[in-house]
């Protein structure tokens, strides 16, 4: 590990200016994926700016019924937040099927935001890899691509994303409240990670210096039901090859609104809107679940070991929808929670 | 580039110097002489370096030492109490056998206990059906909730066991 000076910022404005003015410097917020990439040599800056100890840390109401997350809410406490686990169920259950225990009560918003994707070869400062070193070329394009990207990857780079909160987030059209060297600015999740193109070194849209300072939750009506779901190769603990995060509203066994995002087949967490489309207005049966995953997925582009991640994406979100509108149909809200 | 910090560990305050690239594992260990918290992947993947770091379960390894200069953290030996008898979830983990080589054992135990407060606090977990409602730590409960700790003995069986009775 190289060395590196330790800054311990007091305020939003000082870490951000001490950031900015270096472009080997970084962020430091809860270290469980940077603290590993210190170590693997993936990434070697020269200062890190500690901000776990600014005032983010709170979740708070906003007018109009929606929620303020700061960027430091640990990824345990953002779970365990009553008005998340009644009013956010897709946020809560995302976050519980992320990491471990031990590292959630580490891991912050903001960090879980920027984590790094966990593509082996990204890993290994051995192999070529042009999102860890540009132009050097994708080791992953030859090698094992069981858990690789099938929708929106380029030549350069085929990483998903490993976020599970991210893919909920993207669901709920949350918004990334950011203060950036050139002043705040407010980013919808969906557009905060990019897809790889030519550049895939730049995960998202974020400045040399822009601190994320919080995620606002839209307002959802008491009637949504929302839920997410990940399909891995072990029971626990380990980075998703399919999830779905779904919210649909049901009027008179017709589906009024669906919010879809999929988990594990992109370089960022991928809104389906073509699914949203197919669903909108159209009876909550089986066919119409179908219909909407292909829609979906028909533009998927498989490597030579995740063919199978394209049916088990489409079955997932057909289970879930299945899942959210039966429970829809059952039952009404029993209770109006304020956040 | 050196850094002085100050940590309370089992209790007792002490001050240390580390360089920053040093982990919270390797100040424990190495600068400190406080060996209960083990490296094992040294990748938070295994959870044998698992601590109470201000009262909640935390992995060590993949925290800076110099980021959490004024914590209070508890191993596995400062789980005792005063008379040295033992915390309940280690009586626990003695009376079900509940390990074999006992490398993963110290983070097994601080795990369990910070667990066991979470389910106290009724936090859910990713098998909770019932999201807003109490807490019943049936054995997938414990085996979700403890998935960040691996045993390569695969003494599984006994350490939830050794958990179920300390939850009662």
């Amino acid at each position: 590990m190289n060395p590196f000076e330790y800054r311990r910022a007091t305020d939003v404005a000082e870490a951000v200016a001490a950031v900015a003015e270096r472009p080997d410097a970084v962020f430091l917020g809860g270290g469980t994926n940077l603290v590993d990439h210190l170590k693997l040599g993936v990434t070697r800056p020269g200062r890190l700016v500690d901000i776990t100890r600014l005032p983010l840390d709170r979740v708070e109401p906003l007018p109009g019924g929606g929620v303020r997350v700061g960027a430091n809410v640990r990824n345990s406490d953002l779970a365990a937040e009553p008005v998340i686990r009644s009013r956010y169920p897709v946020l809560a259950q995302a976050l519980l099927s992320g990491a471990s225990g031990q590292l959630r009560n580490l891991a912050t918003t903001g960090g879980n935001l920027l984590q790094r994707t966990r593509c082996v070869y990204f890993q290994d400062i051995t192999t070529p890899c042009n999102k860890r070193m540009p132009g050097s070329g994708c080791a992953a394009l030859d090698g094992y691509t069981r858990h690789h990207a099938v929708l929106g990857a380029s030549p350069q780079c085929v990483a998903v994303h490993p976020s599970d909160m991210a893919v909920a987030l993207a669901a709920l059209d949350a918004v990334v409240r950011t203060h950036g060297p050139a002043g705040q600015r407010a980013i919808p999740l969906v557009e905060f990670h990019r897809l790889p193109g030519a550049q895939p070194e730049r995960d998202t849209v974020l400045d040399h210096g822009e601190l994320i300072t919080a995620v606002d939750l839209p307002a959802v009506p008491a009637t949504r039901r929302s839920a997410y779901r990940k399909v891995r190769d072990r029971a626990s603990y380990a980075f998703a090859l399919v999830s779905v995060a779904a919210e649909v509203e049901l009027r008179d066994g017709e589906i009024s609104q669906a919010r879809i995002a999929f988990g594990g087949l992109a370089h960022k967490p991928w809104r389906a809107q073509r699914a949203e489309q197919v669903l909108r207005g159209a009876p909550a049966t089986a066919a119409t679940f179908q219909r909407a995953a292909e829609a979906e997925l028909v533009g998927a582009q498989p490597l030579a070991d995740n063919a199978f991640k394209v049916p088990l994406a489409r079955n997932t979100l057909v289970s879930v929808l299945t899942e959210l509108t039966e429970l829809t149909g059952a039952t009404e809200p029993t209770q109006e929670d304020t956040p | 580039m050196d850094a002085d910090i100050t940590l309370t560990v089992d209790g007792q305050v002490r001050q240390v110097r580390v360089d920053t690239r040093t982990t919270l594992l390797d100040a424990l260990r190495d600068r400190m002489g406080v060996t209960a918290p083990k490296k094992g992947c040294d990748h938070g993947q295994c959870g044998s370096c698992t601590v109470l770091l201000n009262g909640r379960r935390a992995t060590t390894c993949l925290a800076l030492a110099v980021a959490h200069d004024g914590a209070e953290i508890t191993t596995a030996e400062g789980l005792a109490d005063g008379d040295g008898a033992p915390h309940p979830v280690q009586r626990a983990f003695l009376d079900h056998d509940a390990f074999q080589c006992g490398y993963c054992t110290p983070g097994q135990i601080c795990s369990a206990v910070g667990m066991l407060d979470e389910a106290r606090a009724g936090h859910p977990s990713a098998v909770t059906t019932d999201l807003v409602g109490p807490v019943e730590l049936t054995d997938a409960e414990i085996r979700e909730r403890m998935s960040g700790n691996l045993c390569r003995c695969g003494a599984y069986v006994n350490i939830v066991a050794a958990i179920q009775e300390a939850a009662r």
